[in-house]
């Protein structure tokens, strides 16, 4: 098949950017929208052109790493997807894809397709994990934890990282990512002495790097590669609550 | 021959450790913090060892060249981490675990270590449960486990499919918890391009910062390589994009001894190749063979769907030559069984390269649902990636290049042949011998890195402290900068008329015929002559496109195929040496009528130990004593 990718362009992050449209052959239903990228960029090795910078690692659907905008869509036309398991199968020959970079002001565009997203990091940095000195540890089984409890902080530790929840909210909101990780931590039995401390911490943190409020629009939960749920955020702003009464 | 000191430390060999700790060097916590390590690597290994060293009191750099530390390649893994915690009373224990594990890599293995990793296993798993990973539980709060290839007993904790994920994040969050405390600097986005070695000691590296493509120096009183595994010398591999040999191959060039590099364990349960642009080849769980059938048709020239061939004329091969193993046989085992098949012209799919795993027998035995809840996750994948549902049709399935057991040969402490070079986690060559067990590597990765290597690293810096601190100032970096800078000149200034990927494509395919799954003489030399066209060609006709001074992920690409095509020299080198078959390694003159393996242990129980030489590579041996244990036959018939 054949297709036309108009993509983003910018030499860097201080650099104007604009979107550039590439006429790609010999493509197949089978191949990975990466894949495709990749095929483009070595005919632009041929032509003597710079190859376009896009992130990927894992091909797996799991490190996270592979976000971009694809017509309009965080990772492409499915919910619930990263762009690595996207395969050309769902487009038609002839169409035209716009690949544009994750879109959100903490998240500075750094080349091309790749976007600095270390300000998630850094909310991570500010209490995103239990002070456990390497070998004070008790006996494993010396601390239950029933089933349900472990099943939903798993559901929430799940969270990849992508920043697609902040970049298809409209208030560019990092609330899904923090409430995800806040609530893997605080539901567990090890996670509960710094649970204040840690709730408002990365919140704060999260306002200092400039992410938006939620407004519980619900965009974000479509596009979560890992489905999380929106519910997650309301028990972050109960926990906040209750941190700053109790904390 | 070279006999190379292991430092096996005496006695017992449940005392080993006990005594290695006991009477190695330590040092005041008020020096600790003079001291400054260089930790290259971000995975459940490096995350790890930069956490904890840093708690103890050392100056830490971590480096990855990813966007985040959480991006690591363990976070891909998916089984789960064993421990002979013998919770389910099953009769496991340490030493079960240590045999298991000597056994399942053919008695080409160091038993301390060995011993040691089992040792280790059990509060590697409280200690993470401490960090917050959500294992699975039972109702009642305590842990489950489940039972893997390989072995007999349940040893293995999980978190859901994602284990491997939630590992790396615990340890990827205990990282950030150090940086925060100011005591772990995180360079993200940084490449270690060479080793700096004075006075025969490592003091640090040359790093290119991806972003702006400026290359760095870094001084340390230790260098420790935390890089992960080098399958991509196959191309096709399950391992990220990204995963490289650059860093380990350089410090071989500096001196490091490489061990036993062609062991690489080849995983049946991949996803097939579908097309010559295909970039990778994903994992599917090996879980998956506790219920699936593994068929071929018996008639070659079969085109039929695979449901309208009858049950007569599939041939359930690995359930015909391993009737008590079956389709549960190791990995090595069925993965070799599957190219035989696909060799002898019975393979399926469009390019007729791979085999069915069937699961309608265990849906019309355990029902629809059964299945959808043990497996959903990864018939939901299967689906993603293929389109096909596989509740419907077969899955086709092909063995796929994985973990490499192969790396910088360590003695007892971690330590490479260079001092103050530590390799630990999947680049070194330790505890799996010819074959790794599943869920051995998180286990591996994370003692290495969280447990072992903090209390053996004290040993070589107690010394170190009485030495003046190498700075950046010293010649020795600025000369490597510019070997360095003149190889990426060299490179860029070649502007001919191929693709780097072109290149890889080309190596890759040569390694999976000749070094992959078995291998014979006249092959492998064939391989090695072919090779070097490669490394001629690429340095005569590869172009790369842009500069060096900005982001440039051609470039980045171009500087690790340039290694991966030495590395491959060595795999194929490594693997004509060693005149025997043994787990991963399958050398078709050493094999029974029926076609199984003939090890030859009273030449080849050593571990190979290559010596870097630009035009050949000289060999040493690390005898294997076995002082505890008999080494047998492996049968799984």
């Amino acid at each position: 098949m054949t297709v036309t990718f108009r993509i983003w362009r910018q030499e860097g992050t201080n650099d104007p950017g604009k979107l550039t449209d590439y006429e790609v052959e010999g493509l197949t239903d089978d191949m990975s929208f990466l894949e495709a990228l990749d095929h483009l960029n070595e005919t632009l090795v041929i032509k003597n052109e710079k190859v376009i910078a896009y992130e990927y690692d894992c091909r797996e659907g799991i490190c996270g790493q592979c976000g971009v905008f694809i017509n309009g869509r965080a990772h492409g036309p499915h919910a619930n997807m990263t762009t690595c398991q996207l395969h050309m199968r769902s487009f038609n020959d002839g169409d035209t894809i716009v690949v544009e970079p994750w879109r959100a002001d903490s998240f500075p565009v750094v080349k091309d397709l790749v976007v600095d997203r270390s300000a998630l990091d850094r909310i991570i940095e500010q209490g995103g994990y239990i002070s456990a000195k390497t070998g004070t540890a008790p006996e494993a089984n010396a601390v239950p934890i029933g089933k349900e409890i472990a099943d939903k902080a798993m559901d929430a530790a799940a969270c990849i990282g992508c920043g697609a929840c902040v970049a298809t909210c409209k208030n560019s909101s990092a609330a899904l990512f923090t409430a995800a990780k806040i609530n893997h931590l605080n539901s567990l039995p090890q996670g509960k002495p710094e649970q204040h401390q840690r709730v408002l911490a990365m919140t704060e943190q999260m306002q200092e790097e400039g992410f938006g409020h939620c407004t519980f629009t619900g965009a974000c939960e479509v596009e979560c590669p890992e489905g999380i749920s929106i519910t997650n955020i309301a028990e972050m702003n109960n926990r906040v609550i209750r941190a700053s009464i109790f904390g | 021959m070279t006999r190379l000191n292991a430092k096996v430390p005496e006695g017992r060999l449940e005392d080993k450790w006990r005594n290695y700790q006991a009477k190695s060097s330590l040092i005041n916590p008020a020096n600790k913090k003079k001291l400054k390590i260089i930790v290259v690597g971000s995975g459940l290994a490096g995350a790890g060892a930069a956490a904890t060293l840093a708690e103890l009191g050392y100056e830490i750099q971590c480096f990855c060249y990813q966007d985040s530390a959480r991006r690591a390649h363990s976070v891909a893994a998916q089984g789960g981490v064993n421990a002979a915690k013998n919770y389910q009373h099953d009769g496991d224990s340490v030493w079960r675990m240590f045999y298991d594990t000597l056994k399942g890599g053919d008695f080409r293995s160091r038993e301390a270590n060995v011993y040691r990793l089992a040792e280790l296993s059990a509060p590697l798993i409280d200690h993470f449960t401490q960090q917050g990973v959500p294992f699975a539980r039972e109702y009642g709060g305590v842990l489950v486990n489940r039972s893997f290839g390989g072995v007999q007993v349940q040893r293995t904790f999980y978190a859901r499919g994602q284990t491997g994920q939630q590992l790396l994040l615990a340890a990827y969050a205990q990282l950030y918890k150090m940086i925060r405390a100011k005591k772990v600097e995180m360079l993200t986005r940084h490449e270690m391009l060479d080793l700096v070695v004075i006075n025969g000691q490592a003091k640090g590296i040359i790093a290119r910062d991806l972003t702006s493509g400026e290359l760095k120096r870094f001084a340390a009183d230790a260098v420790v390589l935390a890089t992960g595994g080098y399958s991509r010398v196959f191309r096709l591999s399950t391992l990220a994009i990204g995963c490289n040999g650059s860093a380990i191959w350089k410090a071989h060039k500096q001196g490091a001894y490489f061990a036993s590099p062609s062991f690489t364990q080849i995983h049946p349960t991949a996803l097939p190749q579908s097309s010559e642009a295909q970039s990778k080849l994903t994992l599917m769980s090996e879980s998956l063979r506790n219920d699936g059938r593994i068929w071929v048709p018996q008639n070659k020239e079969d085109t039929r769907k695979a449901n309208d061939i009858p049950e007569e004329e599939r041939d359930y091969y690995l359930e015909r030559r391993y009737p008590s193993f079956g389709n549960l046989a190791p990995r090595d085992i069925a993965s070799r069984a599957a190219k035989e098949r696909i060799d002898a012209g019975h393979g399926v799919g469009r390019l007729k390269n791979a085999v069915y795993l069937d699961f309608k027998h265990a849906i019309r035995q355990f029902g629809l649902d059964t299945i959808r809840d043990r497996y959903g996750n990864l018939f939901t994948m299967y689906k993603k990636i293929t389109g096909i549902d596989a509740y419907q049709e077969p899955m086709q399935i092909s063995p796929a290049a994985h973990f490499s057991m192969g790396g910088l040969w360590v003695d007892y402490e971690l330590m490479t042949t260079i001092p103050g070079l530590y390799a630990i986690g999947e680049c070194n060559f330790s505890d799996h011998g010819a074959n790794r067990l599943g869920a051995n590597s998180l286990l591996q990765a994370s003692v290495d890195g969280y447990f072992i290597l903090p209390n053996t690293i004290n040993n070589y810096l107690a010394g170190a402290l009485k030495e003046e601190q190498e700075t950046t100032e010293h010649p020795e970096f600025a000369r490597v900068e510019q070997e360095v800078q003149e190889n990426i000149d060299r490179l860029l200034a070649v502007n001919g008329t191929k693709t780097v990927d072109h290149f890889h494509r080309e190596l890759g395919k040569i390694m999976w015929q000749e070094c992959a799954m078995s291998r014979n003489e006249a092959g492998l030399q064939c391989a090695i002559e072919q090779i070097t066209q490669i490394r001629t060609n690429f340095w005569s006709d590869v172009k790369v496109t842009g500069h060096d001074k900005e982001m440039n992920t051609e470039l980045e690409k171009a500087l690790r195929l340039a290694d991966f095509i030495e590395l491959g020299l060595l795999m194929c080198t490594d693997a004509l040496n060693r005149e025997e078959s043994c787990g991963a390694h399958f050398r078709e003159e050493f094999q029974t009528p029926d076609g199984e393996a003939i090890r030859v242990d009273d030449v080849y129980s050593y571990v190979s130990a290559w010596e870097y030489g630009a035009e050949n590579f000289k060999h040493h041996e690390e005898a294997l004593k076995f002082e505890f244990i008999e080494p047998t036959v492996r049968s799984y018939k």
